[in-house]
């Protein structure tokens, strides 16, 4: 290159590059900081749009009719009369989607709309679009339809008789099974009957989760189009558009390539939008029937039968520990409530057991776990998908053995620390911050001045967990990457990543424009994503089972290190030094040997001009995918619950205790949670005190509940945001997120995941609090000031510690 | 049936067509076409929908358009001063307040209410002033901090991000 060309390349340039004091450093210039989010004003300004804020010219508005019945024939449905009313523009049943749809490609058993049966109170039988809402109400009401009532059963024991496997609420697989069962899973490491028979102490005990549901803020809603070509573009509120794009084009019978789906901003998911619904079949359908938008927005009560929400779970649980409180033997019975369909429970049954084997070294494992279905609005995954539960009835037995042993019970747990290698299930632990994440919750809550020390009334509980960054295989077994990331670089500078993840407030756009930023050495502010877009962007799976930061993220880097390749060759080569030396940081490109002169270095855009003219336009395509060799268990079932990488937690809960009212009132939760790496501490941040409270809310005041009695038997006890109470600002303790940072070789820059993981602990944290408190252990959640009453009251009487 | 209903929405005169049984979210989203303010439950219980009414916070997804007709009305897209961002628009940003965002622009209101009324709220006040806004996403830590950075950069004149560079000042000399 001719000098005087180099000479002005270099005074043109970035408009706000960094102080050059600081270039030659290997820190991270925006990976670690509190960067703001690319739509974080949006958000803050009203801009921001969610799919109900979206009107398309002409669109008609969509409802549901659901069922009043929990078990029942359709006989018939006359719509004749509705199809007239002024107003009506198309009315849809079941007969017009019967391909059976299904998040899991082996246990497909829903249809969009209800073909011949309807298997709990709110089940969908018919879709009606009309001009406006109010006449599509109208309309639904208007719909004649004759039910033969079968029998329901509302509790999974009951399903199970043989009275009820003669009316089953599905078609069993194959004669002779009872249809109610959806999946039942037995798996055994080691010896546990001996090991546990050789325990010299042994801990048994009944458990109960309740059931709870995701309740986001934003309803789901849905709009379909149909343009000029014929192309479906449904927009919808879910957190899995790829898969939605593949379950509509089924259902449909319609080519993939020409069904387009678009995930606008969504207002909280926490798992409740990761699998199809029926509305975004109806308004697809509607929208190819009529040529006209179709929207359906559910309302909230609709919420809460769409549900799909965390499974109620009977468990037992035996743990047998030596004397010096090494874990022998672990031996756990569950029993799902799945609810009318099956949704990903084919996976919960799994994670039930399979997610439950570290942070701790257990010398023996067995777990049976039966998912059964009931007549009830159908479970699925809610944050922390399956292992919400066990994890409850785990760590409130290890404070059992723990106090048996008069040992403290974090020491209990430091004992058992499985550090890295592989879990009793075989699956692979790279890195493992769970013994920092108890150091830290032991200084920051004072735990040793407090536990065992408190006046009655008042305790302190811990509690550990680990969870999986994504899943190791995809839901339809395939051998293509599971994210893909695109990035373009444009001559100004700017950078553009298009992506698949889908931001669903998380922060994966976030992270995925700090990552461009670090790698391609350009200001934040350049740096523009689009995500989750089937037509625009490469593939990702979605926002489930906490991929995205590894998965994606990945991805991201990958792309991004191509074109710094690029760019760093043709710098290196105007300055006639070697390429490993020119670093791309703060706005600009440089000699690291020399970062501070100004002829030893080009602004950033100067350096994307220089390597375009060299190379032609810069992008490139980064993918990832999953390791396969050495990270799950060689057994059937061993790949479910198997992840490139796992996250630790660890949480002490301060309560006080009123044992007049049976009140609990959570103080403060300290929340210590290994991510591995914090991209941007204010998010992880964020994502572990999110957590936190969610966790505090279920072990506290949310219940998923059906009536029982009649008439009213499996209609939904409390479907609104007053009467299922969710907590609001006066509720909430203080939460306390410390972060751990024990980087995975198989995370970007280490990273794991934050979003589900530092939920599991906040329930048995916060009952092992009561124990201490007041010495009466709640092992039937959630802890209303009724049952903490009753408990208390049964403690006078009998007196019993454990 | 429509009715012509005026109003001031973020200080425009407005004269517009509205059903009868409009409420006042509806007539704000749907007739026009300030979808800021958000539907959450459309009875009263989440609080995304909040508002501010003559100053005063309320539930738009509870008030017949009819009863907020001749009164000033200021929506989250009302809150900046043209191109500028409240200071309680930017402390939400800076501290990560807003994650999925939906009950972002309640809050918001909610919240300049509270800082109209009492420019030093402590946590208690503001947890109370709040009540009636679900949030989903954050446990309401985040948006605690945001609330208070607001306040103090308000009494101290500063921008919320000098403050928080002010403090970081403060935090290195400790």
């Amino acid at each position: 290159m001719h000098p005087d060309e180099l000479n002005a390349l270099q005074r043109g340039g970035a408009d706000d590059p960094e102080d050059l004091e600081t270039l030659g450093s290997d820190a991270f210039r925006v990976l670690g900081h509190r960067n703001r989010k690319p739509e974080g004003m949006r958000k803050g300004t009203g801009r921001e749009i969610y799919t109900d804020d979206l009107a398309l010219p002409g669109m008609l508005h969509a409802k549901l009719l659901r069922s009043p019945h929990p078990h029942a024939r359709i006989v018939s449905l006359d719509a004749q009369h509705t199809t007239q009313m002024p107003g009506v523009h198309e009315v849809i049943t079941g007969a017009d989607m019967p391909t059976p749809y299904g998040i899991i490609p082996w246990t497909r058993d829903e249809h969009a709309l209800a073909l011949d049966r309807v298997r709990y109170i709110g089940d969908a039988l018919a879709c009606v679009a009309a001009i406006d809402e109010d006449t599509a109400s109208a309309a639904i009401e208007s719909i004649d339809v004759e039910y033969d009532i079968l029998p329901f059963y509302l509790e999974p024991e009951q399903a199970l008789t043989d009275e009820a496997a003669a009316v089953p609420i599905h078609d069993p697989k194959r004669a002779g099974r009872n249809g109610n069962i959806t999946k039942k899973v037995e798996l055994e490491f080691g010896p546990v009957d001996d090991l546990m028979k050789a325990s010299d102490v042994i801990v048994e005990g009944d458990y109960y989760f309740h059931g709870t549901t995701h309740a986001p803020i934003e309803p789901h809603c849905a709009i379909g189009n149909v343009d000029a070509d014929g192309l479906l573009t449904v927009w919808s509120s879910t957190q899995v558009p790829h898969y939605l794009q593949r379950e509509l084009a089924r259902v449909l019978e319609l080519d993939v390539a020409r069904v387009r789906v678009v995930q606008p901003a969504v207002g909280g998911a926490f798992g409740g939008k990761s699998e199809p619904f029926d509305l975004e079949f109806c308004v697809a359908l509607l929208a190819l029937r009529t040529g006209r938008p179709v929207k359906l927005l559910y309302t909230r009560e609709e919420l809460f039968y769409s549900h799909r929400g965390r499974h109620p779970m009977n468990m037992w649980y035996r743990v047998g520990a030596s004397r010096d409180g090494k874990l022998r033997a672990v031996d756990a019975r569950s029993l799902l409530d799945g609810g009318a369909y099956a949704s990903f429970g084919l996976v919960t049954t799994y994670y039930s057991g399979q997610l439950l084997t570290a942070p701790y070294e257990l010398e023996s494992y067995r777990f049976d776990s039966t998912r059964v279905y009931t007549n009830k609005p159908p479970c699925g995954p809610k944050r922390g998908h399956g292992s919400v539960q066990p994890r409850f009835a785990f760590e409130v037995s290890l404070d059992k053995v723990a106090a048996e042993l008069e040992m403290d019970p974090i020491e209990l747990r430091r004992r058992n620390f499985m550090g890295t290698g592989r879990t009793v299930n075989e699956f692979r632990v790279q890195s493992n911050g769970f013994l920092e994440c108890l150091d830290a919750v032991e200084r920051a809550s004072e735990w040793k001045s407090k536990h065992g020390k408190l006046p009655y009334g008042r305790g302190v509980g811990v509690a550990g967990s680990c969870y999986i960054s994504g899943t190791n295989y995809p839901i339809y077994p395939n051998e293509m990457p599971q994210a893909a990331v695109q990035v373009q670089i444009e001559r100004s500078g700017r950078v553009s990543v298009l992506h698949g993840a889908s931001e669903i407030g998380q922060g994966s756009d976030a992270t995925m424009a700090a990552i461009a930023a670090e790698e391609l050495g350009v200001p934040l502010g350049y740096v523009r994503v689009l995500s989750a877009d089937t037509d625009l962007v490469p593939v990702d799976l979605g926002a489930y089972s906490s991929r995205e930061t590894l998965m994606v993220g990945n991805a991201c880097v990958h792309a991004c290190r191509q074109v710094a390749d690029r760019v760093r060759e043709s710098v290196a080569g105007a300055l006639r030094i070697p390429a490993d030396r020119v670093r791309l940081a703060g706005g600009w490109a440089f000699d690291t040997d020399a970062p501070s002169d100004g002829d030893r270095r080009l602004p950033i855009a100067a350096a994307f001009q220089l390597a375009e003219a060299q190379h032609g336009t810069l992008g490139a395509l980064g993918h990832y995918n999953t390791p396969k060799d050495g990270v799950h268990g060689e057994y059937r079932g061993g790949t479910i619950g198997a992840s490139p990488a796992y996250s630790f937690t660890a949480h002490v809960a301060e309560v006080e205790v009123d044992s007049e009212t049976g009140f609990v009132e959570v103080k403060t939760i300290w929340v210590a949670h290994d991510c591995g790496r914090a991209l941007n501490p204010m998010l992880v941040e964020g994502q572990m005190e999110g957590s936190a409270y969610m966790g505090f809310a279920e072990a506290i005041m949310e219940q998923q509940i059906m009536k029982r009695g009649d008439p009213e038997a499996g209609l939904h006890d409390a479907p609104s945001l007053l009467d299922y109470r969710i907590p609001t600002s006066l509720d909430c303790p203080e939460f306390v997120a410390l972060i751990v940072e024990a980087a995975d070789p198989e995370g970007p820059y280490g990273a794991k995941e934050a979003g589900e993981g530092p939920l599991h602990p906040s329930l048995p944290a916060i009952a092992n609090a009561i124990w201490d408190a007041v010495g009466v252990r709640m092992d039937s959640l959630p802890f209303t000031p009724d049952r903490v009453w009753r408990a208390l009251r049964g403690h006078e009487a009998h007196g019993s510690g454990n | 049936m429509r009715e012509i209903i005026r109003l001031t929405v973020n200080g425009d005169a407005v004269e517009t067509g509205v059903p009868t049984h409009y409420t006042l979210l509806e007539t704000l989203r749907y007739i026009l076409g300030l979808t800021g303010s958000k539907q959450g439950c459309d009875k009263g219980d989440c609080g995304a929908c909040t508002v501010l009414l003559n100053g005063e916070a309320v539930l738009s997804c509870l008030m017949p358009v009819q009863e907020a007709a001749s009164g000033s009305v200021v929506t989250v897209e009302g809150l900046a001063a043209g191109p500028r961002p409240s200071a309680l628009q930017e402390a939400f940003d800076l501290t990560g307040a807003a994650q999925c965002g939906f009950c972002t622009p309640g809050i918001l209101c909610s919240a300049t209410q509270l800082l109209a009324e009492d420019p030093d709220p402590d946590r208690a006040e503001i947890a109370s002033a709040l009540s009636g806004n679900l949030c989903r996403c954050t446990g309401y830590t985040k948006i605690f901090e945001a609330v208070e950075l607001a306040a103090e950069a308000t009494r101290s004149g500063l921008a919320p991000a000098d403050v928080l560079v002010a403090r970081r000042g403060v935090d290195d000399q400790a």
